[in-house]
This record gives C-alpha cells, structure tokens and sequence, in this order.
C-alpha cells in the first residue's frame, strides 16, 4: 500500500481516453471506453481476440482515426496533432512490417531518417540498439534472413530509436522462444526505470503480471476492469487454488466444508478458488483420500478466465 | 478540441498537406533503386534497345521515309517516350502494391511523423524520377546508335528538354498508375490497365506509324485520352525539331495544348490517387 503515497493527481496523465469509439459499419470494435494512463506507468492490456486491443493501440499511434471520442497523448489530440504524437510515439506492431529492401542496419537509419534524425545519430543510436538486442552479428545480413526471433527483436530496437516517451508493444512477444521473451521482458523493465510509459497487448497472462503495472481488461470493445494484477487476482479469485479431477460427489462436499469458496468445472477438472492460504486444504485432501492434485497460487489467468471465459461452467 | 471529431472524416476529399516528408520517401525509393541498380538497370535498357534494331534498324529499312525523316528516326523519339511512361506506371503500380499491401512499407513509415499523403506523394515523386531515369538512359542509348544511322538521330539542340519532360510525363503516368494501385483488390488487376490502356497506347499514340494515317476521330480520341500522344509530341519536336500535323494542328499548337494538357491531367490525378489511397489505407 506504499504504493499510494503517489496519489492520483499529483501524478502526470499521459494518455487519457473518453468516449473512444471505433465503429467499422455495424461492427463496434472500441465501444466508448475511457482509460487514463499516467507517465512512467506500464499498461497491459488484455482481451480475447477481436475484443479491441490492437484497435486501441493503432488509434494511439494514428493509424486508425477514432469514429467518435477523444484520444489524447502527450497532450496531444490524435485527431489534431498526429504528427507531434508520432514523435513521442515508438511502436513495436503485431505484424513484421521490416523494410525487406534493406539490411538489418539500413532498416534502422532509415527509419531514424523518417523521424529527421541525422545520419550519424542514427548510425550511433542503431548500433546502440543492435548491441542491446544481441543483433550486431546480423548487423549487414538482410532482414528476410532473421529468423522470427530477431526479426521481433528488431521491430523492438526500431521503436526505440527515436527516444520515446510512450512505447506501444502490440503482442512483442507472440510467437518467441523463452530465452528472447526475457531478452524483451529485460528491456522493458529497463525502459520502466527510464520513466518510458509503456503500453502493452498481450495474451500470455504471466508477462502481464510480471510486467504490468496495471491491467485493463477489454472484451467486446468495452473496458470490463481495470486495476494492478494483484488486487484483480485478489478481488476475483482469491489466494488459492486447487485443481482436482472431476467428480461429481465431491462437490456438495466442498461447498460444506469450505464456506468462502468458489468451484468450477472445466472439462475434466475442477477449481476450487478460496482466499485462504495454501494449507486449507490439506485435511480435506487427506481425509477423502484424494492423490491427483495441484494446489497453487491464484494467478492473473484464473482472473481472465472468469471475466472473459466462454465455455465455463460455472457451478453454484 | 470537440469538434475535431466530426471534422476528420477519413472519406472527404481533401487538398494533401504536404512537407519535406516527401523526400524522406523518395529517398528510400532511391536507396532501394541504388542498392539493386543492377537488376533495375539492364531490363529498363534492353526493351527500347530491342524496338530501336528491331524496329529501326530491321525493318526500318523497308520503310520509306516518313515527314521528311528516316523511319528510325520516326520512332527513336517515341522510344524515349515509351520507356519514361513504363518506367513511372509500372513502379507505382506493381512497385507501391508490392510496399504497400505485402511489405508494410507504408504502415512502418506512417507510423513515424511522416502522413499517408505524404507517403504517396513521395511514392508518385520516384515513379516521375523513374522515368526521368528510364528515359534519360534511352537518349544515351539513342545518341549512341544514332552514329550507325545515315542520319543522326538526334538532330534538335532541345534535348536537354527530356528531362523535365520526363519528370511531368512521369509525375502523370505514376499518379494514374496510383488510382489503379488504390483500387487493386489484388496484384493480377493490374493485367488491366497493362493490355486496356499501356498497351494500346504503346501502338496507338504516334509511335511506331503516323497518327496523321488515321481517321480524324482516331487522332481526336488519341489527343484527348491517350497521354502518351503528348508525350511523344513532346519527345519528337525537342529531338526532331517538329510533330506531326494532327486534326490540322501543327507543332506550334500542339506543345503548348500537350504541355497543358499533360499539367492539367497530372494534377487532377496527383490529387485523386493520394484521396483514393487514404480512402483505401484510412479506416
């Protein structure tokens, strides 16, 4: 709770939302959301796919003008002032959009060029960037010859190179192995200590947790919650969790012996969720003589399962 | 700040505002040109090689001379008049849908402070570049083989002139070679315009026979839809000293009514291709 000597208002608001609508015909894929993100804050947000995110992320850089509501950045409006939003703005986007005509090297100080950096700053900043992301042996290779790894670390050291002062992450790190997810997990806890707003997509609910100072969770186009991982986790599902194979009598059984919590059945197993610390279930276990079985701490993915979770069963 | 939100409808149409941005995008279209000059430069040389020996040289010699020069030297201007209108139609129709719809290129630029206007703007200022390059290296190849022929085949001191001519013919044929990439559902599209309007104007522009042999309404329909007859004009009185006589018109007319025309068409499609592309790339 130290954590609130920074009261809300003296801190910075850097991006801040109202009404944020994005209709595409009948379709609503950003449903008049309103979102405040303060400087220095790292901002994940998560959602099923097609609930909105990456629709939110590209009107922040102006790619996708906003139907209707205000968006503004750095105080400025994307409607108004994309091309001072676009300075501030470093963006890692979903897909590879890497300049194929070019080398490693030459995708960097081109696209510094764009920002008007001069040659031999883009020169410095990229080998900078290169030495971060453990690129410098590829530094004169093409780019079609990167594997996804580094092509993904390249697009990153790319938004960074104008210095930025609000990153947008869409998905950084889909699709890559372990030892590259924590080369990008490391470089953005050090842009967190360098005061970078940072605001992220994703579907691994671990990264969010770690990462996330906040998590704002969409489904449908609509914010469904928004808080710090640890007060949803505690909010929604509690401090333990017990995983059990499906059984029907067990049940009752449960529900009687621990009043507070929650069961579900999901397939073939079932959840118990209970505010209670891990040794709450330990005579239980030993007394119906269960053997299979996990217990574990309630995480940010029991949270977005319950929000957002189709095809649960939930039993009352 | 309110009513930002009702004025910026992505569809209206509107005058681009343009800036030095441009150039930022012109000159990754120039590395890219650079980096692969010897791919870009051999086949955009070899075609009007082919037409000037074939043509010129082959079957040239068949042919009696016509308006007082040799068939060869007919034809050579329109050569440089051809290869200016490939040279900007194909890299802003094949070129920019290969930037824009399988590269991303366009997405990573408007991602950085340079706009969708000027993306395409800097895209239709390389395609004009790519015909004053095309054509400028069919002169040296024209100047060269012109010391084979009885007659050289450059003869007007005005070829200094192809380049500019160049550059605006160009400019014209990128930015109706940008509505097509605009519309283009998919890459084949572009067979279209290829065999319904590069093609027939290849023939039927007063390139490789007279316009003046054929029926009056076949020289208006040439003077009023098909650009490259302006184009070959132009390339054909600054290399020859003259034009043919169509509809009645005689050189003195028809530069100014080509130059004109050639201002006018450029501009009208310089600003639909870049309203055509936000309408295609803005949501």
């Amino acid at each position: 709770m130290e954590w609130n000597i920074f009261s809300q208002e003296t801190r910075d608001v850097i991006i801040k939302a109202t009404g944020l609508t994005k209709r595409y015909g009948d379709f609503v894929a950003v449903d008049g959301v309103d979102f405040e993100v303060y400087r220095g804050e790292c901002v994940g947000f998560l959602g099923p796919n097609g609930a909105g995110k990456t629709t939110t992320v590209r009107m922040m850089y102006c790619f996708l003008p906003p139907t209707s509501g205000n968006l503004s950045i750095a105080g400025f409006s994307v409607q108004a002032d994309d091309r001072e939003i676009k300075c501030v703005v470093g963006v890692a986007p979903q897909e590879d959009n890497l300049d194929v005509d070019f080398s490693v090297v030459e995708n960097l100080v081109v696209y510094a060029r764009y920002f008007g950096i001069s040659k031999v700053d883009a020169l410095k900043r990229a080998d900078e960037q290169l030495a971060f992301f453990q690129l410098q042996e590829k530094r004169d290779m093409s780019v079609e010859a990167l594997s996804t790894d580094m092509k993904r670390r390249l697009i990153f050291a790319r938004a960074l190179l104008n210095n930025p002062q609000v990153l947008l992450l869409d998905e950084p790190t889909t699709g890559l192995d372990p030892q590259v997810r924590h080369l990008v997990w490391d470089a953005i806890r050090q842009l967190k200590k360098l005061q970078v707003t940072i605001i992220l997509t994703t579907h691994y609910m671990d990264e969010a947790e770690i990462l996330c100072d906040r998590i704002i969770i969409v489904d449908h186009g609509k914010i469904i919650e928004d808080g710090k991982p640890k007060e949803l986790i505690k909010r929604y599902i509690g401090e333990t969790v017990l995983e059990l194979d499906y059984n029907e009598a067990l049940i009752p059984i449960i529900k009687e012996t621990f009043s507070d919590a929650r069961v579900e059945v999901v397939g073939e197993l079932m959840q118990v969720f209970t505010p209670k610390p891990y040794g709450v279930f330990e005579s239980f276990l030993h007394e119906h003589r269960i053997q299979n079985f996990t217990i574990r701490k309630a995480n940010l993915e029991d949270v977005f399962l319950k929000l957002t979770g189709r095809g649960l069963r939930e039993v009352d | 700040m309110t009513e930002v939100n009702i004025r910026k409808s992505p569809a209206k149409f509107s005058i681009p505002k343009l800036s030095s941005n441009v150039w930022k995008v012109w000159q990754r279209n120039a590395d890219v040109f650079r980096k692969t000059i010897g791919v870009n430069f051999l086949p955009s040389m070899l075609e009007p090689v082919l037409y000037l020996f074939a043509f010129g040289f082959g079957l040239g010699g068949f042919i009696p001379e016509i308006n007082g020069v040799s068939y060869i030297n007919f034809i050579a201007p329109a050569l440089v008049a051809i290869s200016l209108m490939h040279g900007s139609f194909l890299d802003c129709t094949y070129g920019s849908f290969v930037r824009m719809y399988y590269q991303k290129t366009f997405d990573a630029i408007v991602a950085t402070p340079i706009s969708l206007e000027e993306v395409v703007a800097g895209e239709l200022l390389w395609g004009a570049t790519r015909g004053v390059i095309n054509s400028s290296l069919v002169l040296v190849v024209i100047a060269i083989s012109g010391l084979f022929t009885a007659q050289p085949l450059i003869t007007a001191p005005y070829f200094l002139l192809i380049p500019l001519i160049a550059f605006f013919g160009g400019l014209m044929f990128s930015a109706i070679a940008m509505c097509f990439t605009a519309i283009a559902p998919n890459i084949d599209f572009f067979n279209y315009p290829m065999f319904l309007l590069i093609t027939p104007m290849l023939f039927l522009s007063g390139t490789f026979f007279p316009l003046s042999s054929l029926p009056q309404t076949a020289q208006a329909i040439a003077l009023t839809v098909l650009p490259l007859t302006h184009i070959v004009n132009l390339t054909r009185s600054t290399l020859t000293g003259s034009t043919e006589t169509l509809l009645s018109l005689n050189t003195q007319t028809l530069i100014p009514l080509g130059i004109i025309w050639i201002i006018i068409i450029a501009a009208i499609f310089f600003l639909l291709s870049i309203n055509l592309m936000k309408k295609r790339l803005i949501h």
